[in-house]
């Protein structure tokens, strides 16, 4: 980035003239993301919808993208910024590695897209807001990290689960109820599909399994081992068994009253 | 008033090229292979945290002899080529070729250049295909000429002589195993043909391993890892030798 800034600073998104607008300007916005650590690392899951305005702009767009090895992103807001800022930040990790020899530790990862955010805040008040959610395995600590972020760029680590974008109040609700310490990564995948479906029950923006075209929410799993993200035939999987169980219970599982 | 000499252009040429021709060759040699699943660069490298081996893009890395600081910038300003083409366009638009040129370009200015002395590097970037003939290896050397190699190239202070050594015995579709044995092999030749034993701490080893699942397809190999590869091509070789004893008999 700094050598960017350098040589080719249009290639960096903050340092564009924006030009005078009225009113908001009408782009597809990301919606809900959700992230939850486990015994054995961290889950980043987001749903597929785009929306603009009341249109949905797109129904499998991808919201969650590997940043490096160790870690992930899952972004709302603006797709278009927000996919470009993502990119951004892969370079700038790889670029780091190989450069340096060594790998960036968690913190300094997050607090580099803390920066990016922050460099886009000209934009976010003129409505093209980027917010992501970034989920890690700290090799030096031994366990998966969630970190949020605000739109003026200011972080904060979550503990247990967190979640971002328009659905995420509701589907902050569903972990809040269904969240344990002791998670295995099944469960933990389970958990995040939970929640985005509650996302997706309450919140219009946000979609929910399309089981007629085959589109599911992409769920990826952060362990020591690295990143993976789960296949098409896992995904859709594990949402069909939360839809089944929903079809006799739509509100989904219950949570003790005490 | 004294007159200065005059100094023809040839023989000034002559002159930085022999000066970075004994540079680069006061350093150890390294050599490149072409193996069945990829490339694998091997090296004699007491240090571990200076590489002579690195990554540039998913599929190309660098090697480089001679004078460490010099073939370091070239390295960071090869990294930094890559990433912006690969940010700009795409990341399949970054291109061996493209690399070697733009390296090509640096070094015969640097030489011809009068203000400054001529780098005392040579270099070596390889790109690894989906297939054995997509490989693509290329060249350097310190004037920014650039030679296209097949098969298995040497750079350093013994590189002829390594060369030609590789040329008789490297053959298609080795295992990483044999093709590191006879890099080894190679490398432990000195000047005057004796054997010397090169110990597996001093040794660099890096791959393109083109079956690697990931985008990125350089690794190093070191610890046990290398240690079971350099056991394996012994053990295959010794084998071979025993097929060879019993068919004899």
């Amino acid at each position: 980035m700094d050598f960017l800034s350098e040589h080719q600073p249009e290639l960096l998104p903050g340092n564009r003239q924006l030009p005078p607008t009225q009113g908001v300007i009408e782009a597809p916005h990301g919606t809900t993301i959700v992230a939850v650590t486990f015994s054995d690392g961290v889950v980043l899951a987001g749903d597929r919808r785009a929306t603009m305005g009341n249109v949905i702009a797109q129904r499998d767009i991808e919201k969650v993208f590997p940043a490096d090895e160790y870690s992930a992103v899952g972004i709302a807001g603006t797709a278009g910024l927000a996919v470009e800022m993502v990119k951004l930040f892969q370079l700038e990790l790889e670029h780091f590695e190989k450069v340096e020899g060594t790998q960036l530790s968690l913190e300094g990862k997050a607090n580099r897209l803390s920066t990016m955010i922050r460099s886009n805040l000209g934009m976010a008040m003129q409505g093209l807001a980027v917010v992501p959610l970034f989920a890690g395995y700290d090799l030096d600590r031994g366990k998966g990290r969630i970190f949020s972020y605000d739109v003026t760029g200011g972080r904060s680590e979550e503990t247990g689960f967190a979640a971002t974008g328009s659905g995420s109040i509701f589907a902050r609700g569903a972990m809040k109820k269904l969240f344990r310490e002791d998670l295995t990564e099944e469960q933990a995948t389970t958990l995040v599909v939970q929640a985005l479906y509650d996302a997706a029950d309450d919140d219009s923006a946000t979609g929910g399994p399309d089981v007629a075209r085959r589109i599911y929410p992409i769920v990826t799993v952060i362990t020591e081992d690295g990143f993976r993200r789960l296949t098409e035939d896992e995904a859709s999987q594990i949402a069909r068994s939360v839809l089944e169980r929903r079809l006799e219970q739509p509100d989904g599982p219950r949570a003790a009253l005490l | 008033m004294s007159t200065p000499f005059y100094v023809s252009p040839q023989q000034a040429m002559a002159d930085r090229a022999e000066y970075a021709r004994k540079g680069i060759a006061r350093g150890r040699s390294l050599v490149v292979l072409q193996y069945a699943d990829g490339i694998v660069f091997v090296g004699e490298n007491p240090s571990r945290a200076l590489h002579k081996f690195s990554e540039i893009y998913d599929r190309i890395a660098f090697a480089a002899a001679g004078k460490y600081n010099e073939y370091e910038n070239l390295r960071i300003g090869g990294v930094r080529y890559a990433d912006l083409r690969g940010y700009t366009y795409d990341r399949d638009d970054v291109t061996a070729r493209g690399l070697a040129n733009v390296y090509a370009q640096t070094l015969g200015t640097i030489f011809s250049s009068a203000a400054e002395k001529p780098y005392e590097v040579e270099l070596v970037v390889a790109e690894v295909g989906e297939t054995p003939e997509g490989d693509q290896i290329y060249r350097l050397p310190h004037d920014g000429s650039i030679v296209d190699e097949h098969g298995s190239v040497a750079v350093g202070g013994n590189a002829e002589q390594i060369s030609s050594y590789l040329d008789q015995r490297h053959q298609d579709g080795m295992t990483l195993a044999e093709a590191l044995k006879l890099a080894v092999q190679a490398l432990s030749r000195d000047t005057n043909g004796t054997q010397r034993e090169i110990p597996a701490e001093r040794l660099e080893v890096a791959v393109l391993d083109r079956t690697r699942p990931q985008k990125r397809k350089f690794r190093r190999i070191t610890g046990r890892q290398l240690a079971r590869l350099l056991e394996a091509g012994g053990a295959s070789s010794a084998a071979e030798a025993e097929d060879e004893s019993a068919e004899e008999e």
